[in-house]
């Protein structure tokens, strides 16, 4: 267990700015996921801790101490990459005890470390097939018990699941989860999978353009979005011009409808924001012929549905503008499209961030 | 509930095979292609047996083993090919190792660089060799030169099997891979790559093999006796010992060849280079 620090850590590609000035903490034990579209800084980041990079400028430290300067192979940080890549050469158990072998580890107790990390990871009957003879995942799993075996002081995970099909990623990625929590080995985490970087990290670190959104528990990246990309980048979110009217009231698009908002956001009245609604905050209920929506609620027609299995998204046009809700599959099936509804907003799912 | 019908397998376990219809004219060209290659050969065979008008043994091949000269040119040969094998080899897997690792940009210039020696014909290569000869003369006096000479012209063959069977494999990613577990630089070349190079790195040796056996022009032009000087020589002089000779030197690169064949086969079947880049 060790304690990581990125502090500064700035990094050009020739005119390119991959990285500016990136600075990280990760507690001993911790799980924290880079979470970013593609470009956007994450696999350097990932690359420069594990020492195949060396940044323009910043320093790396582990537990407190410089390891900027010190080659990959002396790091003692074992990695997973996105590619399979187990050598080829070898069988699975091979492949685990390959780095303890460069330590002159002795044999019978690489063979035992092997054996142990193979029956952690699920494949101890597979140990003498070799890498062809292993389906992706089976090659991930032994992956990770190979970057395991040297008994790292950070485990570094380069999208491991990205070339996996859905169901084992969901898999997969569980009993990475449950092996990190085992050995309480600090690890980062790379994805630009939101769910995946929600289900399984201790924090996430969102990256946009090589540098730091905004960093958080899974929930608070969720549900308090510090900027617009954030919001988008995790989960869907309905985005509307609005304007502060009360603590507690916003008044949103330009109909300025009122909308309850929960106080202690910050913003003053009269200000201009902008206005950011979960999906699942959205609340529809089928209006009969002639009815008119009531307290606080306001009207709007089903434009179209998305089957999600367990939810449906609606698309709708109201007086806001277009607004998406996620609703319960059995009450879509209550309101199909041409339905007309009356539309709540949930105040606690609305987040107000500056125009 | 419902179930899906498997395929009906055989009783070995597999789906049977389909029998596919091969065509007259595939059968036709196969056998032209054949036919054109094996006549003269068996021509040759023929000839290099015939004794008498109507009989036939191996007494032209004794007469050719009997002969010191072959043995002589044929063992400086080998040693030549077997040197020139080794200085190809450490010097162009760790160069096209770190270009694949480090300089991927440089790879169009390896190509062409590696072709020169097609481009540039034999002769013209002792012409101009010939300027370093005149500085440096105790340099023809050492058969040795020529090994350096002929890595120069296998360079094409080399340089390309040693590119394929490291494109065949994902050198970066693997490197990345035993670097973070602690290998060195060497160990990684050593213990990783190279194994899993194995194959191209023997394609390119037996491909220099059959270059430097049968390479005539610089060697006789520097006055060394090799393998090719020796058969020109025989063949200018006795026409059965040439045929016979012609079918030795076949006969041996053919082993060569069918050695790479056998040793690429039982190292499929070990392990497959099959590391899979995956876009991002």
């Amino acid at each position: 267990m060790a304690r990581l620090d990125l502090r500064g850590i700035h990094k050009e590609f020739g005119e390119v700015t991959a990285l500016a000035e990136l600075s990280l903490e990760v507690e001993s034990g911790e799980l924290v996921s880079l979470l970013g579209p593609s470009g956007c800084g994450k696999t350097t980041a990932l690359r420069i801790v594990a020492g195949f990079e060396q940044p323009t400028r910043g320093e790396l430290l582990v537990d407190g101490s410089d390891v900027t300067p010190v080659p990959a192979s002396k790091r003692n940080m074992g990695m997973v990459f996105q590619a399979y890549s187990l050598f080829p050469n070898m069988t699975a158990r091979q492949n685990v005890e390959f780095g303890l072998r460069m330590r002159k580890v002795a044999r019978d107790k690489c063979r035992a470390r092997a054996g142990e990390l193979l029956e952690l990871v699920g494949l101890a009957t597979r140990a003498d097939n070799y890498p062809h003879e292993l389906s992706g995942g089976q090659q991930q799993r032994v992956a990770l018990a190979r970057a395991l075996a040297i008994e790292p002081a950070i485990l570094l995970l380069d999208e491991p699941l990205s070339a996996l099909d859905a169901k084992v990623r969901v898999d997969l990625r569980q009993q990475i989860r449950h092996v990190q929590q085992r050995l309480g080995i600090t690890t980062l985490y790379v994805t630009h999978d939101q769910e995946e970087a929600l289900s399984i990290s201790d924090r996430i670190a969102v990256m946009s353009d090589g540098k730091l959104e905004q960093v958080g528990a899974p929930a608070e990246i969720y549900r308090s979005p510090r900027s617009e990309f954030v919001a988008n980048f995790v989960g869907l979110m309905n985005g509307f011009d609005g304007r502060v009217q009360a603590p507690d009231l916003v008044a949103v698009g330009a109909s300025e409808r009122p909308i309850g908002v929960v106080e202690g956001h910050g913003r003053a009245t009269g200000d201009r924001v902008l206005v950011l609604i979960r999906p699942e905050s959205v609340d529809l209920k089928e209006l009969a012929d002639g009815a008119t929506p009531s307290d606080g609620a306001f009207e709007g027609k089903v434009a179209m549905h998305t089957f999600l299995g367990s939810v449906t998204r609606v698309n709708l046009s109201s007086d806001l503008g277009d607004l998406v809700a996620d609703v319960p599959s059995l009450r879509a099936l209550t309101m199909p499209p041409g339905t007309r509804v009356a539309v709540r907003v949930d105040p606690v799912g609305v987040r107000l961030l500056p125009r | 509930m419902a179930t899906v019908a498997a395929p009906a397998e055989t009783k070995a376990g597999r789906a049977p095979r389909k029998r596919r219809h091969v065509s007259f004219w595939t059968w036709f060209w196969l056998i032209m292609a054949a036919l054109y290659f094996l006549v003269p050969l068996y021509s040759t065979l023929q000839f290099s047996l015939e004794t008498s008008q109507h009989g036939y043994g191996f007494k032209w091949y004794s007469q050719i083993f009997a002969d010191p000269m072959f043995r002589t040119s044929f063992l400086f040969s080998l040693r030549l090919a077997v040197e020139t094998v080794i200085i190809g080899l450490v010097l162009m897997v760790p160069t096209v190792y770190w270009v694949h690792l480090r300089l991927p940009q440089l790879r169009p210039v390896m190509d062409v660089v590696s072709i020169l020696p097609f481009v540039v014909p034999p002769v013209a290569l002792v012409v101009g060799l010939s300027g370093v000869f005149n500085v440096m003369p105790w340099l023809l006096s050492n058969s040795q030169i020529l090994a350096f000479i002929y890595v120069i012209l296998a360079l094409p063959f080399t340089y390309r099997s040693l590119d394929a069977g490291m494109r065949a494999i994902n050198v970066k990613t693997l490197t990345e891979a035993a670097q973070s577990v602690g290998a060195p630089g060497w160990k990684t070349l050593l213990f990783v790559i190279l194994p899993n190079i194995r194959t191209a790195m023997l394609g390119g040796a037996f491909l220099t093999l059959a270059i430097v056996m049968g390479e005539y022009t610089i060697s006789s032009l520097l006055l060394f006796n090799t393998f090719a000087v020796y058969m020109y020589y025989i063949g200018n002089t006795e026409a059965q010992p040439a045929a016979a000779l012609a079918i030795i030197s076949f006969t041996l690169t053919w082993g060569a060849m069918m050695g790479l064949f056998l040793l690429s086969r039982r190292r499929g079947r070990a392990s497959s280079p099959g590391v899979t880049a995956v876009s991002r």
